[in-house]
């Protein structure tokens, strides 16, 4: 399984918005373990709100280093909040927003919401908030190495861009 | 700006260090230090910074309230003790902090001790009267 926790960016704000989405399908396997009953409650496929803390980092990661073209290495260095209302289950949809708030050379402070729609009744409602802190490490790790996988902006996300139209953003020295 | 006492400007800091490290109202004393007793890692510093600008509507450059790079430089640090150059660096860059208690004991650990929530009104009343 791939690390991707968002399906295809939607809108496109440079340096301030960016919003994603994430369809939730029961193709993913952890949702079978996220509850699965063994304690005695029902079962119930639920999509863990840590997974949920990482959508909107993906999306918030994408919009920061979008600003230096993805030249900087972003990583989430602190979740300064994190609420959600309600459990997300497979067949719905998530839209995260994502809004830059502040970034300067040693990293970026970003706001949140989280959308939700029931395909029941095809309408969006707002049930989280996510506060988020990015560090660029090249600028505070003194040079130190690290592995190309820690970061987002791989291959796969490079995809995300393209099919985004955004291809313009990427610049081909990274 | 309008004139903004400093009983103000602590009254925001707390909130702001109430939002950025998670802790109770009662714990953010004047003496209190950023990390020895409200538990601030290095990304909170950059949380802080943040903030106050946002708060106080000014503008703080990076390395202006906190000292970064240090450990990087071998002039600056030498067998874990901050050098004389040090700190003259840090007096120059940082009027907004009290030295006195790390002159007396330079070891690199101690620099997290001078940072209190002190230092920082004193900082955020040094930027809004300038």
């Amino acid at each position: 399984m791939r690390w991707m926790w968002i399906d295809t960016i939607i809108r496109f704000e440079p340096e301030a918005r960016l919003d994603t989405i994430k369809n939730v399908s029961l193709a993913e396997e952890h949702l079978h373990d996220h509850f699965d009953g063994s304690d005695g409650i029902e079962p119930l496929a639920v999509a863990p709100a840590s997974l949920l803390v990482e959508g909107m980092a993906q999306t918030a990661g994408i919009l920061v280093g979008s600003v230096h073209r993805f030249k900087e290495k972003v990583v989430l260095a602190k979740v300064s909040k994190f609420e959600v209302d309600r459990d997300v289950l497979a067949g719905q949809s998530l839209r995260y927003e994502a809004y830059l708030d502040r970034i300067d050379a040693a990293g970026a402070s970003t706001s949140g919401l989280i959308h939700l729609c029931d395909h029941g009744d095809g309408r969006w409602v707002e049930i989280g908030r996510a506060d988020l802190m990015f560090s660029h490490l090249d600028r505070n790790m003194a040079g130190r190495a690290f592995p190309e996988h820690n970061f987002v902006f791989s291959d796969n996300f490079r995809a995300i861009l393209v099919d985004a139209g955004l291809a313009h953003l990427i610049d081909e020295d990274v | 700006m309008a004139v903004i006492s400093r009983d103000e400007i602590f009254d925001k800091v707390k909130e702001v260090l109430e939002n950025a490290l998670g802790v109770d109202a009662e714990e953010v004393t004047m003496d209190a230090t950023l990390i020895g007793d409200l538990g601030a890692e290095s990304i909170d510093f950059l949380d802080i910074s943040f903030k106050l600008e946002q708060e106080f509507s000014i503008k703080i450059d990076q390395g202006e309230l906190f000292p970064e790079n240090l450990m990087s430089d071998d002039s600056l640090v030498e067998d874990g003790k901050l050098t004389d150059k040090a700190m003259d660096l840090l007096r120059e860059r940082m009027p907004h902090v009290d030295f006195s208690k790390l002159e007396q004991d330079r070891r690199v650990d101690q620099l997290s001790e001078v940072f209190t929530v002190s230092s920082l009104v004193d900082f955020i009343e040094r930027k809004v009267s300038a």
